[in-house]
């Protein structure tokens, strides 16, 4: 009987130490974009937040490279958060919400509108950055099935090591440095960017083949509607200002019918820039993709007073938890701001 | 038996096949070797040995092969 | 299904413990499930093939063994009336039956392989004929098709034969041409030895299983690690031969040996291990190939199955066939030894330019069949002079040195002849085989020849370690496998060494999209 029992207990320890070592060489070679490609830890830095955000910012590198919550709260006291990633869908950001209102209670979400002419998964890289951070639920599961593309099993998002294992010949310092615990790398979901590269040149656009937003992103809209209605949110639609990509006007024509039929605030800054006053010779860092840091306070400015006009937001700067978290990312970011 | 035995080692002189029952499996008659000697033992004992006769059971050694091989020529 | 893909793992997965739960008499109906869930993935036309295949076998087997019955109820019969010249001629008539009976099914079985294999190539002879415009690119081989219907096509010309009786219950012959382990790339199996362990009852066994696991684990071990990940240097140096040439040719050459092991006997060994986990023995295909001392050994021991199916069924019955008999009984006058030889020569081209078919639909391989048969031949016929050699050098034979100089010299021999099947086209692989001789590059192998291949320095680092790795354990095999001997080990060095290759097959394993990090750097959007 004795031998029985021993049989099984190192069995156990086998089964268990199998398990573990599986774990760590998962933990190992899934990237920590903390040097290079940044923007995949966007968003599981989301769950490092311990106070609640009365504005929510969901959307692809328009938003978290376009509006800066620093400049929201210190101008406003409007305490927001940028979920964004890297050319996220527009079910990916439905999911990025719906699995931040678990916890998180905002009374504005702001979508960026950008995505909405992808009416179909797109890159295989993005979908990684976008849904490995995110924490297990039902939300992570929808956004699994239905960013998957062509030849991505669905186990691999269960099982990362399944997709990076390939990483092992290319393992840095930092996968071993970062194995438990990494370094922020954004502030509320902003990534900092302070070099300056004017346009030169504004591309002629391409005519579009058909003059409509695909009918899938559209009906994703409409949830992302229902969602925020709801919980009693009100949805702000957005276009960031962006000389490339080519925003066309059919595409605005569909956004702006969308939003009045819904009765909500939809606001294209392109047409709005005689009052925001971006300069795309000073304002922005990759020839007018993204706005640099100045670009992002002009902008934030800007749609902070617009924000508050259209909606009360309480003024945060008057509650003592919010000025002690609020106050040393402030610094931290002016810090970065200065260095960078 | 001697007859065969002598059309053996004419075929394979290296081969002890009076000992050996293991002939084919150890690889000491090779396919050239079996259909050589079917044709001989064609010729010397005048019968015909089927396809489905072809086996390694058969050519195992040269017992079994001889205890085949009387069996066809009492069948005619 | 892919033997390499999350949904085999997952059939796994679910039919092994099924498989033990559920009682002896429903075991049957598990693994037929089994087998229709593995094949389904082929698609509907290749499972309705499958079945049709099991279904047409069965009924051919049948008639044939009703023909035998008929025999043997008549001569009992007229055990007294007949006379013996009566009694052979009935025989002989319903020999004639049964062999009609047997050719229907050859031709019908072997005729849609054919036409699948070749189907592309004469339906763009029909066009160019008669200027018809048929699409023939939709005719593709369907998985496994040249595997299952070779070993039904043994059941039958066994029945035939007379070697055993016809199956009565067609779900056998339905679990035995389906059986999904083999489904896909062999071994080709016999109806009698595979039915025995197939049919027979079976009772879970802890060492079954472990013995399984292990073969399994270590199948996917040298096919994940080794196979696929080579295989991307071996593409990569077909795809470009003007560049590759010389030395490069040669490491090509080496390269494709390993990756064609690995991944052959990876495959058969989770094959085998499949099946030894449902208590199930399927044969070896392969005993240590590259140890072999000349190529017909090698031929013995390297897709054993095959060359078995092809001895017992071709190069004998072509042999020993009236034709052939007559031909040589003619060749007689020319003198003996050419008359004896005439048989073994005809048979062994015959079965070679089959082979050669059987592996490939090109000239490639026809040619690379052919080669085989010559220098299998010229060995047999130079087989006195090597006699003299070695009564001239005794002791020679046994040295150490000696033995390893003729394994060498085979598995070069052999290499150089895969060329065939490795290059496009025969004049390809002839001029890439010359430049071996004419284009001295060496140095460019290191000088960046090598990283030119597709494959990271820790790539090469983990093939090199897979191939060390097989290579001792190949070592270790002999006399016998090294299964029985690893399961006396402690549980505890057991379980590590599953454990061990699970996570080195899971990390070290060339599969899934490949990590690229130029493609996760962010670039607009």
């Amino acid at each position: 009987m004795k031998a029985v029992w021993k049989k099984w207990i190192v069995a156990g320890i086998a089964a268990l130490l199998t398990v573990g070592l599986l774990w760590a060489a998962q933990r190992l070679v899934m990237p920590k974009y903390q040097s290079s490609s940044i923007e995949g830890s966007l968003t599981e830095e989301y769950y490092r937040e311990t106070l609640n955000h009365d504005v929510l910012f969901i959307g692809d590198c328009e938003v978290f490279s376009n509006f800066s919550p620093m400049t929201l709260y210190r101008e406003y006291g409007i305490a927001s958060y940028i979920r964004g990633s890297a050319q996220q869908l527009v079910w990916q950001s439905y999911a990025l919400l719906e699995d931040a209102l678990v916890t998180d209670s905002p009374s504005v979400v702001v979508f960026n509108v950008l995505a909405l002419k992808y009416g179909e998964p797109q890159s295989e890289a993005y979908n990684r950055m976008t849904i490995d951070g995110m924490r297990w639920g039902k939300a992570k599961i929808d956004a699994i099935q239905s960013s998957m593309t062509d030849g991505e099993e669905a186990i691999t998002y269960v099982f990362p090591l399944l997709r990076f294992h390939d990483r092992w010949s290319e393992l840095t310092v930092e996968d071993f440095r970062c194995f438990f615990e990494k370094e922020p790398v954004s502030f509320s979901g902003y990534l900092l960017r302070t070099e300056v590269r004017p346009v030169t040149q504004t591309p002629t656009p391409a005519p579009l083949t058909d003059p409509h937003l695909p009918q899938t992103s559209m009906e994703w809209l409409e949830k992302l509607y229902t969602l925020c209605e709801s919980h009693g949110i009100e949805l702000v639609l957005v276009k960031s200002p962006s000389i490339v990509p080519h925003w066309y006007d059919e595409w605005d024509a569909d956004i702006v019918a969308f939003a009045n039929s819904h009765g909500i605030w939809y606001t294209n800054t392109i047409a709005q820039n005689d009052e925001i006053g971006i300069d795309y010779e000073t304002d922005t860092c990759d020839m007018g993709q993204h706005l640099n840091v100045a670009g992002a306070e002009k902008l934030s400015s800007w749609f902070g007073a617009e924000l508050l006009r259209r909606y009360d937001l309480p003024d945060r700067r008057t509650d003592d938890a919010y000025t002690a978290v609020w106050t040393e990312q402030i610094e931290q970011y002016e810090r970065a701001k200065a260095t960078e | 038996m001697d007859t065969l035995l002598e059309i053996l080692s004419e075929l394979r002189p290296d081969v002890d096949f009076a000992a050996e029952d293991r002939l084919v499996e150890r690889g000491l008659l090779g396919s050239f070797d079996v259909v050589m000697l079917v044709t001989r033992i064609e010729e010397e004992f005048d019968v015909v040995i089927p396809a489905r006769l072809i086996t390694p059971e058969t050519f195992r050694s040269a017992e079994a092969l001889y205890s085949v091989i009387q069996t066809l020529s009492e069948e005619d | 299904m892919l033997f390499t893909s999350w949904g085999f793992a997952l059939l796994i997965a679910v039919l092994i413990p099924l498989y033990y739960a559920v009682p002896q008499k429903c075991k049957t109906a598990v693994l037929l499930l089994a087998n229709l869930v593995f094949y389904a993935f082929a698609g509907v036309f290749a499972l309705l093939l499958l079945l049709g295949t099991a279904a047409s076998v069965y009924c051919f087997a049948r008639w044939i063994g009703w023909l035998w019955t008929q025999q043997k109820d008549s001569l009992a019969a007229h055990r007294e009336d007949w006379d013996k010249a009566q009694k052979k001629s009935f025989r002989e008539r319903m020999e004639k039956k049964r062999r009609l009976a047997l050719a229907l099914c050859l031709v019908l079985h072997f005729g849609i392989l054919f036409g699948m294999k070749y189907g592309a190539g004469i339906v763009g002879l029909a066009n160019g004929l008669f200027g018809t415009t048929w699409d023939g690119t939709k005719i593709v081989l369907f998985m496994g098709c040249s595997f299952y219907t070779f070993s039904a096509m043994g059941y039958v010309i066994d029945v035939q034969r007379g070697k055993y009786p016809a199956e009565r219950n067609p779900f056998r012959v339905l679990l035995f041409t389906s059986f999904f382990p083999i489904l896909v790339q062999g071994p080709i199996s016999r109806f009698d030895r595979l039915g025995e362990t197939l049919f027979a009852p079976h009772r879970f066994s802890r060492e079954n299983l472990e013995a399984g696991l292990l073969r399994v684990l270590w199948g996917y071990w040298k096919k994940l690690i080794v196979a696929d990940r080579l295989l991307v240097a071996v593409k990569q140096l077909i795809r470009y031969p003007e560049t590759y040439n010389g030395a490069f040719v040669f490491l090509g050459m080496l390269l494709y040996a390993a990756t064609l092991y690995a991944d052959f006997t990876g495959g058969i060994d989770i094959t085998i291990g499949i099946g030894r986990m449902l208590g199930i023995r399927i044969d070896e295909n392969f005993i240590r190939p590259y140890f072999s001392k000349s190529i017909g050994e090698y031929w013995r021991r390297w897709h054993i199955t095959l060359g078995a199916w092809f001895k017992e069924y071709l190069y004998y019955p072509i042999s020993v066939s009236k034709p052939l008999r007559r031909l040589t009984k003619a060749a007689r006058k020319l003198g003996d030894g050419f008359a004896r030889r005439l048989p073994v020569y005809i048979a062994t081209f015959a079965v070679w330019a089959v082979t050669g078919m059987w592996h490939g639909n090109s000239w490639n391989f026809l040619v690379w069949g052919l080669s085989n048969g010559v220098i299998l031949l010229a060995s047999e016929e130079l087989s006195p002079l090597y006699a003299r050699f070695h009564g001239r050098f005794r002791g020679w034979k046994d040295a150490w040195a000696y033995r390893a100089f003729t394994v060498i010299r085979t598995v070069l021999l052999l290499s150089c002849l895969r060329m065939f099947d490795c290059y496009a086209t025969v004049p390809e692989t002839l001029r890439a085989f010359g430049s071996m001789f004419t284009v001295w590059n060496l140095p460019m192998l290191w000088n960046g020849g090598i990283a030119s291949l597709g494959l990271s320095f820790g790539d090469w680092i983990a093939a090199g370690v897979g191939v060390v790795l097989m290579f001792a354990v190949s070592l270790q095999q002999r006399p016998a496998l090294l299964t029985p001997r690893f399961l006396q080990k402690p549980l505890a060095v057991r379980l590590a060494v599953y454990g061990t290759l699970l996570i080195t097959i899971l990390v070290l394993g060339y599969y899934g999209f490949g990590f690229d990090a130029g493609q996760f750097i962010y670039n607009r959007f």
